[in-house]
């Protein structure tokens, strides 16, 4: 699957997320056969494992989340690759570079595939006398530099600060899920936080890539899911093979053509260890979210169907990243949670277009009433400042966040009651976009663009 | 969802869709009365699907009928002058389009001809009583009405189909018969446009469907989503395809329309069925659901490097098709010999030798849907 794509080079640094379910191990298991074979089909890129702890928002008590960090330092350490741990509470402390698109790195390499891989092996037969080749060297240092790294952090936690700081953090972390008030939205929200998360440890590290374990199954639920969800038009690149929307650093996914019955045999015939943790939909009801809802559905069909699975996934690898009316414009505009190509802009007789009207007609002009009750942000004296008002500064906010949100990014934002409580570099990027385009409405007159250019302009 | 267990007599139903009261409206919260929040003044008489918000029965019949005005004038579906014939079938969704087209020609001025254009499939118990419906619709409203049967074009009603195929993909064939029993219909009553009361379930219910099948050539042509179609003789449009079933049937009872409400006899088996509770499903977890779909449909990007369907047109009757025969030329085929499957599944093989006139043998037939007893006796 790798060869195929020619997406990862020779000597490249890879970040693999680890969940701790069947496929994420299935594939760190695949990638340490594959580094170690000596034929001419091993793998030759350097690995990072990354495992991201989100017992906070799944309910478990600190007891719980201490045992499944342990079972799976027991695992990451066992794969001899250097890793790291991250919680999701470090989520407030992202910087908002996250939610920008960084400039694909010209310093990659220039060379193509081929020659890549011949000049990685010349230097590595040069290599061969005596010293370990490059890629276990460069391992071995990191590694050191990582344990180094990482026993800081756990120490760090012996003192009171720390502790009181990972603690807020925390209560932060429970405030943010528990403002959200559809099961839906929260699942959206997590993968969203944790994807950020994931790509901040991948920027700070250097590593250029990422691999997710997605299975078939997976991404088939995953289709039908976006598009119930409304985000039809980036299907193509939250399942495809290679995701480039931040630009420096690309998600792959190589198990997409594995289906989770065969993940399944394959760990229980090479003995894969797994850790199961509870997710934010265990033991959840039947109808309680979308997400819930396809799997079940989809699941069902398949034992009817048996080529249910494998349609849906074919059909997902028909569709294009780039949208079907792309104008000219050079660099389209992202979405601020997401990253993908917004798709909002109203046409006419669009379902977008009937959805505005439907709402504006069964409205009246704003009620000026404040809800009854605290408002849910501390620091606003009257209710006016509250971000769930309808009228006011509060107001403002959260129609400034929906107007840079795609479709599918808006529900889930309207799902969730207090903005405030939404981690900074969110709300900071988003009043940076704002002052941005308020600017270039100033400024709109004087720019030129590239194609439309009018005589007698100043 | 395991349907394995029933057995094949029983009309499967379908979790959450009861048959006998299949347009069920949850009633407005009984507790705490709340006022409209469109004219803050009378009581709230319902809770929209769409939205949420709760109206009275006033403001709530003219937001419907100002997003059908809406929807109609911004997808620029009509042309002044031209002659529009409904798809009218007895149902909700016929029937409150044929109510809402006069209503708005008359208050905004379309300038349309309207013409009532009825399908007879054939099927006793459910469209004779349906289109008694649509009779009584006509005498009200005036409109010129127009019926076209299957057993008048093809030779060949629902019910005799049904008997030679049995109880799965019968929609097939009807489904391919009416579109063209519509075309048909409105050339021979002079028709510049069809409209049909396609609503935003059953456009959600196609995206669904398609990409459940793996129809990319549908998919392309805007998963049912998009405006006009025209690949039929007559363009077509969909008026109401924005609006939820919930509030066409919320908008029918409000205006004490009378229709026809019974599923037909041969749905429960179809395919469709899956999708639609799916469907109920999904919009029981989010109510917007509905219309998350549509917007997703019309936003899908498919690659340009895929190999398409290409119009053309049938070697025997001349209607548009993609292959050197249209669909119902094929499905008539297999009917008339004997072998019904023809048109249902992949039998590329067996149908070319059909084509050149060779014989089959007795297991190809009898893969094509041959009665057992024909096979026995040749």
């Amino acid at each position: 699957m790798l060869g195929k794509n020619r997406a990862i080079y020779p000597g490249e640094k890879v970040l693999l997320a680890l969940s701790g379910g069947p496929a994420s191990s299935s594939m760190l298991r695949q990638v340490q056969e594959g580094l170690s074979r000596e034929t001419a089909k091993k793998l030759r890129f350097i690995p990072g494992i990354i495992y991201v702890d989100e017992g906070a928002v799944c309910g478990q008590s600190l007891a719980e989340r201490g045992e499944t960090l342990l079972q799976m330092e027991t695992i990451l350490q066992a794969s001899g690759f250097p890793y790291h741990l991250a919680h999701l509470e470090e989520v407030f402390d992202l910087p908002s570079s996250i939610l920008q698109r960084a400039p694909h790195n010209p310093a990659g390499p220039k060379n193509s595939y081929k020659e890549a891989v011949e000049g990685f092996i010349h230097q590595q037969r040069r290599e061969e006398d005596g010293s370990p080749s490059l890629p276990e060297r460069q391992i071995q240092e990191k590694l050191t530099e990582v344990s180094l790294r990482d026993v800081p952090r756990m120490e760090g936690l012996a003192t009171p600060e720390a502790r009181l700081l990972a603690a807020v953090r925390t209560e932060q972390l429970i405030q943010l899920f528990g403002s959200v008030k559809t099961l839906t939205a929260k699942e959206e929200l997590l993968q969203t936080l944790r994807n950020h998360l994931i790509l901040h440890t991948a920027r700070t590290q250097e590593y250029s890539k990422v691999m997710m374990g997605d299975s078939c199954t997976r991404l088939a639920v995953k289709l039908l899911t976006n598009l119930s969800l409304g985000r039809g038009a980036s299907l193509a690149m939250d399942t495809g093979f290679s995701d480039d929307r931040h630009g420096d650093v690309v998600v792959v996914r190589p198990m997409r053509e594995y289906s989770a019955k065969e993940i399944a045999f394959y760990n229980h015939l090479f003995g894969v260890p797994t850790v199961f943790t509870p997710a934010l939909d265990t033991k959840a009801l039947e109808k309680a979210s979308i997400h819930r809802v396809i799997e079940r559905f989809l699941y069902g069909l398949q034992a009817e169907f048996p080529s249910t699975v494998s349609t849906v996934y074919r059909t997902g690898e028909k569709l294009s990243t780039t949208p079907g009316d792309a104008g000219p414009a050079a660099e389209p505009e992202r979405c601020l949670l997401c990253l993908c190509a917004l798709d909002t802009n109203v046409e006419d007789g669009s379902a977008l277009q009937a959805i505005l009207v439907s709402e504006q007609l069964s409205q009246q002009k704003l009620p000026a009433a404040s809800p009854a009750g605290r408002g849910c942000c501390p620091g606003a004296e009257e209710k006016r400042g509250c971000c769930m008002n309808t009228t006011g500064p509060g107001a403002d906010a959260r129609a400034n966040i929906l107007s840079l949100l795609c479709y599918g990014c808006r529900l889930t934002i309207k799902d969730t009651i207090c903005l405030e409580s939404l981690p900074l570099y969110v709300r900071s990027e988003a009043e940076r976009r704002k002052h941005r385009a308020a600017m270039k409405l100033e400024i709109q007159e004087f720019l030129l663009e590239d194609e439309a250019v009018t005589p007698g302009e100043s | 969802m395991r349907r394995g267990s029933r057995g094949l007599g029983e009309l499967g139903v379908w979790p959450g869709y009861s048959p006998s009261n299949p347009h069920s409206i949850s009633p407005s919260s009984p507790t705490m009365p709340t006022t409209c929040s469109a004219c803050s003044a009378s009581p709230a008489a319902l809770r929209r699907p769409k939205t949420g918000h709760a109206l009275c029965r006033a403001c709530f019949l003219a937001a419907f009928e100002e997003e059908t005005h809406q929807a109609i004038v911004a997808g620029q579906l009509f042309r002044p002058g031209e002659t529009v014939a409904i798809g009218a079938s007895g149902g909700k969704d016929s029937t409150v389009l044929a109510h809402l087209l006069q209503l708005l020609d008359q208050r905004h001025g379309y300038g349309l001809r309207l013409l009532l254009l009825s399908v007879d499939e054939g099927i006793a118990g459910y469209r004779d009583a349906s289109l008694a419906a649509v009779r009584r619709h006509q005498r009200r409203s005036g409109l010129p009405l127009h019926v076209v049967s299957y057993h008048q074009l093809y030779g060949w009603s629902m019910d005799r189909i049904a008997r030679h195929l049995g109880p799965r993909n019968n929609c097939t064939f009807c489904g391919v018969f009416r579109r063209q029993a519509l075309d048909r219909g409105a050339l021979l009553m002079g028709a510049d446009k069809i409209a049909t009361g396609h609503n935003a379930d059953d456009v959600a219910e196609t995206v669904l469907m398609n990409f459940l099948r793996g129809d990319v050539g549908r998919l392309r042509r805007g998963a049912g989503a998009g405006p006009a179609g025209g690949e039929g003789a007559v363009p077509r449009c969909k008026p109401l395809r924005h609006a939820y079933e919930k509030e066409i049937v919320l908008y029918a009872y409000f205006q004490d329309l009378d229709y026809f409400s019974t599923e037909c006899v041969y749905a429960p088996q179809a395919y469709r069925g899956y999708a639609r509770a799916l469907l109920k499903e999904l919009e029981a977890a989010r109510p917007s659901a509905v219309a998350d779909l549509g917007h997703s449909g019309e936003r899908l990007s498919l690659r340009s490097d895929l190999r398409m369907p290409s119009r053309g047109t049938c070697q025997r009757c001349g209607y548009v098709a993609s292959q050197p025969l249209c669909k119902a030329c094929v499905l008539l085929e297999g009917l008339d010999r004997g072998l019904p499957k023809l048109g249902i599944g992949k039998h590329r093989r067996l149908r070319d030798k059909l084509r050149d006139g060779q014989p089959l043998t007795q297991e190809e037939r009898r893969r094509l849907g041959a009665p057992l007893i024909f096979c026995k006796l040749l």
